[in-house]
């Protein structure tokens, strides 16, 4: 598996053969407080770089979900949409929200890598 | 214009709490636990609330003082005892509600409690419609700190003896740590509880004491979904100057003995909907599923018709599911009617139900 990938709409992402998982960062929920709702893109969906693939929702407000690279949907992730909790508790592993087949590898070159992204969100938050 | 802080602002910091602007003040939306934990803690325990901001208007005058708050409030205030509360509404010619408050009656006067971001609207407008007779003090050297949950008559009756022998909608005066205390059993979350005026110097010292005695503080946040679980109207959300009191499906609080005569300002257009009934009313909501409905979501029939809107919507913890009020045309008022809500676009299925969304603790009866 890739390197993990940050965007700076705060999700993260990696890349297995050509199949990437996309979710959101530890950061990004806890700058939402507790999630109580998730909304996914239809598997099968074509998604582009930067354009709206989701929702959480926070007892305080709603918040899209973006997609940081272009890809068809191949698979989602129930189980936060029956448990959104599930996001506050396990955001950058099991509560994965969907699977791209990604078009174009060198979008992933845009992404920050992990030490970057610590700092812009370091930096935004404040 | 500078951003106010209550005299509980450093305490907040010291306990972690993400601050929010609500009315000018700098206010404690949550704290480290997070929304739904401190909406759960009050609901099985005891929460502490900072509701400084709020305005606390003291009036004071002779008997005509009550005559003449007659003619602004649709209140039987010539019997309403000394040490009891009601809830009321500020209003104008139209019935628009000006603001949502709770008067006491006190020695000598009355305490009203007051929406922070309308209580120096309101006071122009008493001042105005009192004149000069009556001595009127919008209190800025007093806190107010609310307790709500099962446990807090526990608690605070252990620093403060005597609050546990008021009934709800009652208050007195306590002495306490050298000072007067004004307490009243009261609260905007469904569940039984207090409302304490301190002086700003001493709520510092009295809001520790609470937390060594087992509260904890609570955010805004959770007080919005305490009090929209319980089916209570916000000022801005459900309340405002376009809407009455009938509208707003409050008419228990508006006395029967006033609606005969009238005589109170906007008695005409309340006296008219009451025989009439207002062509839109608040309602409970209840989506289906898990979709929550914020604020201004358009609410539609199954003809495509849009028939109202959300004022309030969110996640209950308690109630573990999405909630929220609204107003709707009168013909689909009626619990169980299928309404949608468009959400992103799309039209989601939801019904009117019966408020509160949960069921309320209140003590009613302690003598």
């Amino acid at each position: 598996m890739s390197e993990v990938k940050f965007s700076k709409e705060h999700e993260w992402i990696t890349l297995e053969g050509d199949v990437a998982t996309v979710g959101i960062t530890k950061h990004a929920t806890e700058m939402l407080g507790d999630i109580v709702f998730a909304e996914l893109p239809e598997k099968g969906s074509n998604v582009e770089k930067d354009g709206t693939a989701g929702v959480v929702e926070s007892t305080k407000a709603a918040s899209d979900v973006y997609t940081p690279v272009s890809g068809e949907v191949v698979d989602t992730n129930q189980s936060i949409v029956d448990d959104p909790a599930k996001i506050n508790e396990d955001p950058e592993g099991g509560a994965w929200f969907f699977k791209l087949k990604i078009k174009d590898t060198s979008e992933l070159d845009t992404l920050m890598n992990k030490e970057e992204y610590d700092k812009f969100a370091k930096e935004t938050s404040s | 214009m500078e951003i106010k802080k209550t005299s509980l602002n450093k305490l907040h910091q010291s306990n972690n709490a993400k601050f929010v602007e609500f009315a000018g003040y700098e206010m404690p939306i949550q704290y480290s636990k997070g929304i739904i934990e401190e909406h759960k803690f009050t609901r099985s325990n005891s929460g502490i609330f900072d509701v400084s901001h709020m305005g606390q208007l003291f009036i004071y005058g002779d008997e005509s003082l009550t005559e003449e708050l007659e003619k602004i409030f649709p209140l039987d205030l010539k019997n309403l005892k000394q040490n009891c509360s009601k809830y009321s509404f500020l209003m104008n010619e139209d019935a628009g509600i000006y603001d949502d408050l709770i008067i006491t009656k006190i020695e000598e006067g009355y305490l009203i409690i007051l929406n922070a971001a309308c209580k120096d609207k309101d006071f122009d407008i008493l001042s105005n419609l009192l004149g000069s007779k009556f001595k009127m003090n919008l209190d800025n050297n007093r806190s107010l700190i609310a307790i709500q949950g099962p446990k807090s008559v526990e608690i605070l009756n252990s620093i403060i003896n005597g609050v546990d022998q008021l009934n709800f909608m009652t208050g007195n005066w306590f002495d306490s740590d050298n000072q007067k205390l004004f307490v009243t059993r009261s609260g905007y979350t469904g569940e039984d509880g207090f409302e304490i005026s301190i002086s700003n110097d001493k709520a510092e010292k009295f809001v520790e004491d609470l937390i060594e005695k087992g509260a904890q503080l609570i955010g805004l946040g959770a007080r919005d979904t305490l009090r929209l679980e319980a089916g209570l109207c916000l000022y801005g959300h459900e309340l405002d100057i376009n809407k009455t009191p009938v509208e707003a499906n409050l008419r228990w609080a508006i006395s029967k003995s006033r609606l005969s005569n009238g005589g109170f300002i906007g008695s005409k257009k309340i006296m008219n909907q009451m025989q009439d009934g207002a062509s839109q009313i608040r309602v409970g909501i209840k989506p289906e599923g898990r979709l929550i409905a914020r604020e201004k979501t358009k609410i539609f029939n199954d003809t495509d018709k849009q028939i109202g809107e959300i004022t309030s919507g969110t996640f209950g913890p308690s109630v573990n599911g999405p909630i929220a009020m609204g107003y709707v045309d009168k013909e689909f008022s009626k619990v169980d009617t299928k309404i949608l809500l468009e959400v992103r676009g799309k039209k989601h299925p939801a019904s009117v139900c019966a408020l509160p969304f949960y069921k309320k603790n209140y003590v009613k009866g302690v003598n």
